[in-house]
């Protein structure tokens, strides 16, 4: 459908229950679902004559560590026909193992594979989920706010064993992180003090 | 007596002059057929995404310049028009035609690199050395503008760093001028030529649908006649108002895409003359002082301005809690910028977008029962460039 409410009318109406939320915002619709109704969502989208996401652009993932569901995962689509654009997120705690898109689109695969990668969010269903960006061997989840931005190892060329060696990260000073926010605005706790102040009034 | 037949398994790069950068390619041959073909990224992982999340947003710009880094510029426009929609700005009419004359320089800049090192793969050789001097000239306008010729730093949220230095326009007008010769010298060289067709027609046919399916953007889905692009479909800054013609294949094979970007430069020539004409004297970067840094004069004079300059480069501007997803049409395909903010001077989440991650993807699927010749030929003319892929 060409025109942005009426798609997400039809989607709602279409949908009713396995959507928790729908929005325009910046001209694309985000919606909301759960991780089992992920499947019936994107097959819908791709298949219906109204709606034909036929393109799946990127998944990616975003961190929240402070939430109990931790991991919000992220999809863009793409419909060349009618040039529009939806976003379909859910949240999922960590370690959950959520389901893989390659059988509905065949480009899911190294994206899937990336968000293993970067996040360690396993696919079930996934042909081959391996690690893509990272080193061979490399441990961890780099993306994931709690991986520090230096990492844990570095890599260097050993004279006495003459191979490439990885051993723990040494700075010779700790890596610094300013809090430039300014104090006639507030740094964060005085920022929330005027924000609340704000709402009383 | 029968004869054990076994697949030989042959490793292609990561130091291979026709795999375009660090890629290794796990080859499995039967004989000189390639059965199936698993590429080895990351070499170049540099772990961009999260270096954004730890600067502010006028020092994220620079990363955009190191993925696709023969055409810097176009990233950079991505995360401008990302934070410049989140802020709600409006960018100066002057500075929209500066950013479009440079997208496409950079478009003409990455389509000379793409054909003639394709060219170059498949045996001929002077393609590449009359590219690279245009290709030298292009990265002097980049010099002039921003000092440096590769990683600009140019495009601001808000508009551009600084305006074009006295006599730029008149140099690229002329270079517009001069440069159809050279598309049709290097066309004299390799559209009919017979060694290029044998090695490029009907090699690395992609289907509408496998275009689809593998989730391809520009050249490589309108190589399979697919009339997609992002200037003109989803239009940002002054695309709008500039009349250009959208190059589409037919057969959707390697012929087909590099007749698709030798088209587009012709295109993105005539786009350039198009803003010289149309540009006008104005601002080129938004009038809001708590985004946009002040001239070095202001400095001197206004305290005010003072001010704003060392919130600017110590704090950085604040962005409001929003999310959003903006694409433009690189030369490579649709990149695009999933940016996430939560109200801070850093962004919460960037997520880069490289089309070179997905038409690698393909490359399986491409390669299945060709030679392995075709690889070089194939490679080349997906357009692969590390520093995107990677991130």
């Amino acid at each position: 459908m060409k025109n942005l409410e009426d798609l997400e009318k039809k989607i709602n109406s279409e949908l009713t229950t396995k959507i928790n939320k729908t929005e325009i915002k910046h001209n694309h619709i985000y919606l909301e679902t759960d991780k089992d109704d992920l499947i019936d969502i994107c097959l819908f989208l791709k298949t219906n004559n109204d709606t034909k996401f036929r393109q799946l652009i990127d998944i990616t993932v975003v961190d929240y560590p402070e939430r109990s569901q931790r991991f919000e995962i992220v999809y863009l689509f793409l419909s060349h026909e009618f040039n529009q654009r939806i976003v379909i997120k859910y949240s999922i705690s960590e370690n959950e193992v959520i389901p893989s898109l390659t059988s509905i689109f065949p480009s899911a695969n190294w994206m899937e594979r990336e968000v293993f990668d970067m996040y360690g969010v396993s696919f079930k269903d996934h042909p081959d989920l391996r690690r893509i960006l990272t080193d061979y061997g490399f441990e961890g989840h780099p993306l994931r706010k709690d991986f520090p931005l230096t990492g844990h190892t570095e890599v260097r060329y050993s004279e006495d064993e003459k191979k490439v060696i990885s051993e723990p990260v040494k700075l010779e000073q700790n890596f610094r992180n300013f809090d430039y926010e300014s104090p006639w605005e507030g740094t964060k706790y005085i920022k929330d003090k005027i924000e609340s102040n704000d709402k009383k009034n | 007596m029968t004869k054990k037949i076994k697949n030989l398994n042959l490793n292609f790069g990561p130091q291979h002059p026709a795999a375009h950068g660090v890629l290794r390619l796990i080859l499995e041959l039967d004989g000189e057929v390639v059965e199936k073909a698993d590429p080895h990224i990351g070499l170049l992982h540099r772990g961009t995404e999260k270096l954004i999340e730890n600067k502010t947003y006028m020092q994220a710009v620079p990363y955009f310049d190191r993925l696709d880094y023969v055409a810097p510029m176009n990233q950079e426009h991505a995360f401008a028009l990302a934070v410049e929609k989140i802020l709600k700005i409006d960018v100066p009419i002057r500075a929209q035609f500066i950013r479009v004359i440079f997208c496409e320089i950079g478009r003409i800049l990455s389509h000379i690199l793409n054909v003639t090192t394709q060219a170059m793969d498949v045996g001929a050789l002077t393609p590449t050395l009359w590219g690279f001097e245009e290709r030298e000239k292009l990265m002097g306008f980049y010099e002039r503008v921003s000092g440096s010729r590769l990683h600009a730093n140019y495009f601001r949220a808000g508009g551009v760093h600084q305006d074009l230095p006295q006599g730029l326009e008149e140099d690229i007008d002329e270079f517009c001028e001069s440069f159809p010769k050279i598309i049709n010298d290097l066309e004299s060289l390799l559209t009919d030529n017979r060694i290029f067709k044998q090695r490029n027609v009907d090699i690395g046919v992609v289907t509408k649908q496998d275009a689809l399916d593998y989730s391809f953007s520009g050249v490589m889905i309108r190589g399979s006649g697919v009339p997609w692009d992002l200037r003109k479909s989803q239009p940002y800054d002054c695309y709008e108002n500039l009349d250009f013609k959208v190059p589409v294949g037919k057969n959707g094979d390697c012929y087909d895409r590099y007749l698709c970007r030798i088209e587009e430069m012709k295109e993105s020539v005539s786009i350039i003359k198009q803003c010289l004409l149309k540009m006008e004297k104005g601002p080129i970067k938004s009038l809001d002082g708590k985004i946009s840094p002040p001239s070095k004069k202001d400095i001197k004079q206004s305290m005010e301005a003072l001010i704003h300059h060392f919130k600017l480069f110590t704090e950085g501007y604040r962005v409001p809690k929003d999310e959003i997803y903006t694409a433009v049409e690189a030369p490579k395909g649709e990149f695009g910028v999933y940016l996430i903010s939560d109200g801070s001077s850093k962004p919460y989440k960037c997520k880069i977008r490289a089309p070179g991650f997905s038409h690698l993807q393909s490359m399986d699927y491409l390669i299945k029962g060709h030679m392995l010749a075709d690889v070089p030929a194939v490679l080349g003319s997906l357009d692969i460039v590390f520093g995107e892929v990677d991130r």
